[in-house]
């Protein structure tokens, strides 16, 4: 594995990364953010963790090398996420997540106490201590009206940016019940995140629950083709027009077919789906924006990733990620598409998360 | 010359009653059908059909052979045409009685369609959610050298890489005949989404191509094609602008995850090239056609791709205009009809 | 452009259509609330012949999940894959600018008079009837 640090030869833009996970040491951590009648209610029926088994902890893709603290999982330490990301990638910002189990919990009284608790935590130990940093708000979209109401507890502390909420959920996104949240995150002007993930306990395929982590990890970008397309036909971008849809560890390379065949079906069947009076992929290219990583594309074959890129039609949607602590990439050249014009690649690097998270990055004078 | 790998011939009320025995004959009358309890989106159009494929003769889109002549054979030249029939036969939950009502759709097509029209052939269709009683129905009816695949529906209990379908897949080898999987499927069991129900036919529409890249992921990495080199497997009406982003995604991850799956040889799109074929309707419709050119070669070239109409159904590719590029006329012939010939070892 | 006698004012009563053939164009011929429109029969999009499809409303939307249902018997959607056309302009709901089918004049008129040239209806088996008049299309 090549150096993990930015590229000598990228130019001397705002970098913002635009996926860096975050995760509490232990469930313990949180306990002094949680009231105590769900402190107890942790202790007392033993509960062990909410770390979402999404990433099996040994597996290769979970973390670079090194990423793993002494004292918890990768991604636990805010130091080693200094030492190991914001300083050798020479981050302007980097948009954290802490994505934990809290969209699983069954009781939703239990579910709002934990991600009050998350945001709090998150807000106390990681964005507070380091002014690179920027955060999500957890929400538990299993009682939508107390999200909001969390959102308009936390939404205005400039360190959030944006809403996270899983690719698998119990219902799809567009679903008019979520709504209230998405009214939140616009009040706040927060974007809304989408990430990898979930704990819905619906099977991740339309044909069942794969065999395989690899397989399971595939289907997460049919996931997610389904939340894009669920989303625009309920019509959350006509109703939320300053809402922001960030696609988070999505992969991209699957959205221009998804939108020709969705632009065609919609030439046909938009009487049923009235509000959606543009071509969805109009829609799309307005109101979505992507983290690059994984990058789903031959990595030895760049004018094939060009040619992909050349047709989302935008160079606005794609922003830059790592993805720390997940393994992505062995040399992080590979981190942007090569062959960027130089105004693409400063939109890629930054301008478009700038734009996105209406971040202010300080001058940079190095 | 036209080789349509998609057509649709279609049950009429009572038709596979000659063809059940008594004990199946009066469970159909008492208890009739339960195929998963869901609700199915009501389509574009009724029936899904074309407006203009209802037959002056009463019957329904599909079901009259004679207006399929006319209508579709003649006028497009069609040299074969492989039809795909959809029933819920397939799907029922007493796996007895889907059995029984497969064979009866089997013999059906034979008497009425396949003996009748030299042009057409079919799929199998087979109880593929008991795939010891399918693979018993692959036997028997594969003698009939008008059935040329074995019909299964995308959207299965389970992804059909895992076991319990190998059976299916093993008959289909034995008999020398590719698998076919088609557009539709379950409705109540496992939703259409890894989130649930969607709301609107458009998504339903749309989302199916999701059930097709989870049963091409499920099919490669559960090792299937190791176990079955000779295995073929043809994706239909599932579109294919997706594929080649999905071989990029799994090769990514393979990489990185091979010691999950060490009964796999070589990287997955590999086993996508050598084992998977695709018929084109629904056409995707990129807006600069070109596109479609850079697809065949993401896909690694044009010798799997099958033209496919899905006449009677209203989302109908009309094999003059569907392909807005221009084509090569060695590639042309490929997709119109050579590709077909070759899978399907047609004269 | 030439006067073509299509038909008569009551053999294409309001809601009705008639398909013709001009000069080896198949053209559509419909009565929208007593207006007469005539488009090209065949769909922009795939050929079909646009002109047998289905005459419904025009569904739009304020906002989602509210429905408005207007314009009822104008909207001709094709009859394979369902794109929407104005009847009275030709024009696709969701791209007039572009998607559009060949729109052509029409006029009702009393009677035949010299210089007009005979469409496929015969006016000769169609006698002049003081509660009828001819449909004509000018292409």
């Amino acid at each position: 594995m090549a150096e993990y640090a930015r590229p000598a030869d990228w130019p001397d833009v705002p970098l913002v990364d635009t996926d860096v996970h975050i995760t509490p040491r232990s469930l313990g951590a949180l306990s002094p953010h949680l009231p105590a009648r769900w402190r107890d209610y942790v202790r007392e029926s033993g509960v062990a963790s909410l770390e979402s088994d999404l990433y099996p902890p040994r597996s290769p893709l979970s973390a670079i090398p090194g990423a793993k603290p002494a004292d918890g999982p990768p991604a636990s330490d805010p130091d080693l996420l200094r030492t190991q990301l914001l300083d050798p990638w020479r981050l302007d910002v980097a948009v954290t997540h802490c994505i934990y189990g809290i969209d699983g919990i069954h009781n939703p009284d239990w579910a709002d106490a934990m991600a009050r608790a998350l945001n709090d935590w998150q807000h106390a130990e990681w964005l507070a201590g380091d002014p690179r940093l920027r955060g999500s708000v957890v929400v538990a979209a299993q009682d939508p009206a107390r999200a909001a109401a969390e959102i308009d507890r936390v939404g205005d502390r400039p360190e959030f940016v944006q809403v996270l909420l899983p690719v698998r959920m119990r219902a799809p996104l567009g679903t008019r019940a979520f709504w209230p949240i998405y009214a939140a995150a616009e009040r706040h002007g927060l974007a809304l995140a989408v990430y990898a993930g979930g704990a819905s306990g619906q099977p991740i395929t339309p044909v069942g629950a794969p065999s395989y982590y690899l397989e399971e990890y595939v289907g997460l970008a049919q996931a997610f083709q389904a939340q894009v397309v669920s989303l625009v036909c309920e019509g959350v971008p006509v109703r939320f027009p300053a809402l922001t849809v960030v696609l988070v560890e999505s992969g991209f390379t699957w959205l221009p077919p998804l939108m020709w065949r969705l632009d065609k079906n919609w030439k046909g069947l938009r009487r049923e789906v009235p509000w959606v009076d543009r071509l969805p992929s109009e829609m799309i290219r307005a109101s979505f924006r992507l983290t690059a990583q994984p990058l789903d594309a031959p990595p030895d074959e760049p004018a094939r990733l060009l040619e992909v890129l050349d047709r989302l039609g935008s160079d606005r949607m794609l922003m830059f990620a790592t993805d720390y602590p997940h393994h992505q990439f062995d040399d992080p050249a590979h981190a942007a598409p090569a062959g960027l014009s130089a105004d693409a690649m400063a939109r890629f690097l930054g301008g478009n998360a700038i734009a996105t998270y209406r971040l202010e990055v300080p001058s940079r004078a190095r | 010359m036209l080789v349509d790998c998609d057509i649709h011939n279609e049950l009429t009320p009572g038709a596979l009653q000659p063809y059940l025995s008594p004990r199946w004959r009066a469970y159909d009358q008492t208890y009739g059908g339960r195929a998963d309890g869901g609700f199915a989106y009501p389509k574009g159009a009724p029936r899904a059909a074309r407006a203009d494929a209802w037959p002056p003769s009463g019957l329904p889109p599909g079901a009259d052979l004679e207006f399929l002549r006319e209508q579709h054979l003649d006028p497009y030249d069609v040299r074969y045409g492989v039809l795909n029939c959809l029933t819920t036969a397939c799907r029922e939950q007493n796996p007895g009685y889907a059995a029984a009502l497969c064979r009866a759709v089997n013999e059906w097509q034979v008497a009425e369609w396949l003996e009748k029209e030299p042009r057409l052939r079919a799929g199998i269709v087979v109880p593929y959610e008991d795939a010891a009683l399918a693979a018993a129905e692959i036997d028997r009816a594969a003698a009939h050298p008008g059935f040329v695949q074995v019909l299964l529906l995308v959207r299965t209990d389970e992804p059909l890489g895992r076991g319990r379908y190998r059976p299916i897949f093993e008959a289909a080898v034995r008999n020398g005949l590719p698998v076919g999987i088609h557009f539709g499927g379950g409705r109540g069991r496992n939703p259409l989404t890894a989130s649930g129900w969607p709301s609107f036919y458009v998504e339903d529409h749309t989302a199916m191509a999701q059930a097709f890249q989870a049963q091409v992921v499920s099919l490669v990495v559960e090792g299937v094609f190791e176990e079955l080199p000779d295995l073929r497997v043809v994706l239909i009406e599932g579109g294919f602008g997706w594929l080649p982003s999905l071989m990029w995604r799994m090769d990514k991850h393979w990489a990185r995850l091979a010691d999950e799956v060490p009964h796999l040889t070589r990287a997955p799109s590999a086993y996508v090239r050598e084992h998977f074929w695709v018929t084109t309707q629904p056409v995707e419709e990129p807006p600069d056609p070109r596109d479609l050119l850079a697809v065949f070669d993401n896909m690694g070239g044009t010798d799997r791709i099958m033209f496919s109409t899905d006449y009677p159904h209203w989302d109908f590719d009309d094999p003059r205009r569907a392909l807005r590029v221009k084509l090569p006329e060695e590639v042309r012939t490929q997709i119109f009809g050579g590709n077909a010939l070759a899978l399907y070892g047609l004269p | 452009m030439t006067a073509h006698v299509v038909g008569t004012t009551d053999e294409i009563g309001p809601g009705q259509r008639k398909i013709v053939e001009i000069d080896g164009r198949s053209i559509g011929v419909f009565n929208v609330g007593g207006r007469y429109y005539a488009l090209r029969n065949t769909c922009p999009h795939a050929g079909a012949r646009l002109c047998e499809g289905t005459l419904s409303g025009l569904v739009t939307s304020g906002a989602p999940g509210e429905y408005s249902y207007a314009r009822e018997g104008e909207i001709l959607r094709c009859p394979w894959h369902g794109w929407e056309f104005d009847v009275t302009t030709g024009r696709s709901w969701f791209d007039p600018a572009r998607t559009r089918v060949r729109a052509y004049e029409t006029s009702i008129d009393a009677g035949v008079e010299s210089g007009y040239r005979p469409g496929p209806y015969v006016a000769e088996t169609y006698p002049v009837e003081v509660q009828r008049a001819y449909v004509v299309v000018h292409v």
